[in-house]
């Protein structure tokens, strides 16, 4: 095996083993989605009627229509979850032994990236399985085709995550981040509601929606689940991960970024 | 992983008008000097003298344009991998991972190093021995105690067989006995292996007479030479407050 694909391995099966044995985290992964599925969307249902929209081809349930915005969700907390871990690892030290490694510090960041969003995986899987039991089924191959999707929008949130951890100087907690970065993009996205239910209320929260990466992210994932790639979407969700990628790299720079403004 | 050829005969550690600030504040000015192969180097000063930035220069966790810095003849800006590759580290901060153990610590940073189990398994059996905590390996980190610890991290750092090893502040918040025992360990690495040391400190009683003595005050170089030549006939511990206190 190749010095590359040894750390890549250890990296994804270090964050495994740490995700498994905090149990506290795995639990409040899944119970978060399903409060949602399972207690908000059951009382949204009556106030909100859904036309018939690509990708279904009848009319759905409210539970239905929010399982992808769901799955985006868990990816989007698990992104974030794992950028703080990553500042709470700088300032404990145990980061900088993969700066100091000699392999390439982007692969290294890249190694990362692909164990939170492995991780993330897992949890949307637990999710759907779960989802499954209350009777809210995808067609079949829409649960494969949905995996390589994931791949993308996870690294899509988990890449904003790694660039905030190295560009915000301090992310103090968790509530910071939930106000500031989770809620707004998880409400103003399409995970919640169709686009042209919010264009009804208001053109200028329509094209924030329109243009919020989050809401490709979870398009990507509704059609991917339907069996259908919808390739606008994944367009817009490679390049936000290229320029949040991109971001991350540069504030992991030694010669510039965070690491650089001593505290 | 392939290294460059050193563009130097002369393998160890060698820094030259190395400069850093921090916006407005200078932290290191015109830092040079060198540490041979198989030398025991003391980096004395006091808290804030820049001992800290000097490391995060050496393992490029920042970087500068104005100096140089050789690791075993690689130049480090442009051939970082090659300079890291050549360095182990011990930081001052402790970065073992709590709940594995020993040995799961060592073969981790060995994967990050991109060696395989294979490869490591060897490695690790000689670093544990060399730092006598071969029969810890199994234990969880959590359960041995600082000096262990310590230990485990200088074994870890010994792992990809470097050439030069750099150690900031190793002993902080250890009792006297196993101050003693990591600084003779140590000093024992450089007199058979070859492997030339940095360490960082401000406590004068971990220098010997005969080591290598570079006295770092406000960013600034003030002595380099063996510690019993800038100590003369004074106690280092005086020598070193008087040299200080003077700047």
């Amino acid at each position: 095996m190749s010095p590359y694909m040894i750390a890549l391995q250890a990296i994804v099966l270090r964050e495994a083993q740490r995700f498994i044995s905090q149990r506290g985290r795995f639990i409040a992964a899944l119970v978060r989605p399903l409060v949602w599925l399972l207690v908000f969307a059951a009382g949204f249902r009556a106030a909100l009627g859904l036309s018939i929209i690509p990708p279904y081809q009848t009319y759905i349930t409210y539970e239905i229509y929010i399982v992808p915005g769901l799955c985006g969700m868990i990816q989007l907390f698990n992104g974030m979850q794992s950028s703080l871990s990553l500042v709470y690892d700088r300032e404990m030290g145990s980061m900088r032994l993969l700066l100091t490694s000699p392999l390439p510090r982007w692969w290294l960041l890249v190694c990362k990236l692909l164990a939170g969003t492995a991780i993330s995986i897992l949890q949307v899987y637990a999710f759907l399985g779960i989802a499954a039991l209350f009777g809210i089924t995808m067609p079949l191959q829409g649960y494969l085709l949905v995996l390589p999707v994931l791949v993308v929008s996870g690294l899509m949130v988990g890449a904003l995550g790694l660039a905030l951890s190295s560009i915000i100087r301090q992310l103090e907690n968790f509530a910071g981040v939930m106000n500031f970065v989770i809620f707004p993009m998880f409400f103003l996205s399409s995970a919640l509601y169709p686009l042209w239910k919010m264009a009804e209320s208001s053109r200028l929260l329509y094209q924030i929606c329109a243009v919020n990466p989050f809401t490709h992210g979870v398009e990507l994932i509704r059609f991917a689940l339907y069996g259908q790639i919808n390739l606008a979407a994944l367009g817009w969700t490679c390049l936000a991960l290229a320029v949040f990628l991109g971001l991350a790299l540069w504030g992991y720079d030694p010669a510039r970024g965070l690491i650089r403004r001593k505290t | 992983m392939g290294r460059s050829n050193p563009t130097m005969s002369a393998a160890g550690l060698r820094i030259e008008g190395l400069s850093f600030s921090y916006g407005p504040r200078q932290a290191l000015s015109d830092v040079s000097f060198a540490v041979e192969r198989g030398r025991f180097c003391a980096l004395l000063g006091p808290n804030g003298a820049g001992k800290s930035t000097l490391f995060a220069l050496l393992t490029r966790l920042i970087t500068t344009p104005c100096g140089l810095i050789h690791v075993a003849g690689h130049d480090l800006r442009q051939v970082p991998r090659s300079a890291l590759a050549s360095m182990g580290v011990v930081f001052q901060q402790p970065t073992l991972d709590m709940d594995l153990s020993v040995r799961r610590n060592l073969s981790y940073f060995a994967a990050l190093h991109g060696l395989s189990a294979r490869q490591a398994g060897s490695r690790i059996d000689a670093a544990l021995e060399r730092l006598s905590i071969a029969d810890r390996a199994g234990e969880r980190v959590r359960d041995l105690n600082g000096g262990h610890r310590r230990r485990t991290e200088i074994a870890r750092a010994l792992i990809p067989a470097p050439d030069v090893l750099l150690l900031d502040e190793p002993t902080v918040g250890l009792d006297a006995a196993a101050r003693a025992s990591i600084t003779a360990h140590v000093h024992d690495l450089c007199d058979d292996g070859g492997l030339s040391v940095l360490w960082a400190t401000h406590l004068v009683d971990e220098v010997r007479p005969e080591d290598q003595l570079v006295v770092l005050h406000q960013g600034r170089v003030l002595a380099n030479d063996t510690a019993g030549t800038v100590a003369g006939q004074r106690p280092l511990a005086e020598r070193f407050l008087a040299l200080t206190a003077a700047a």
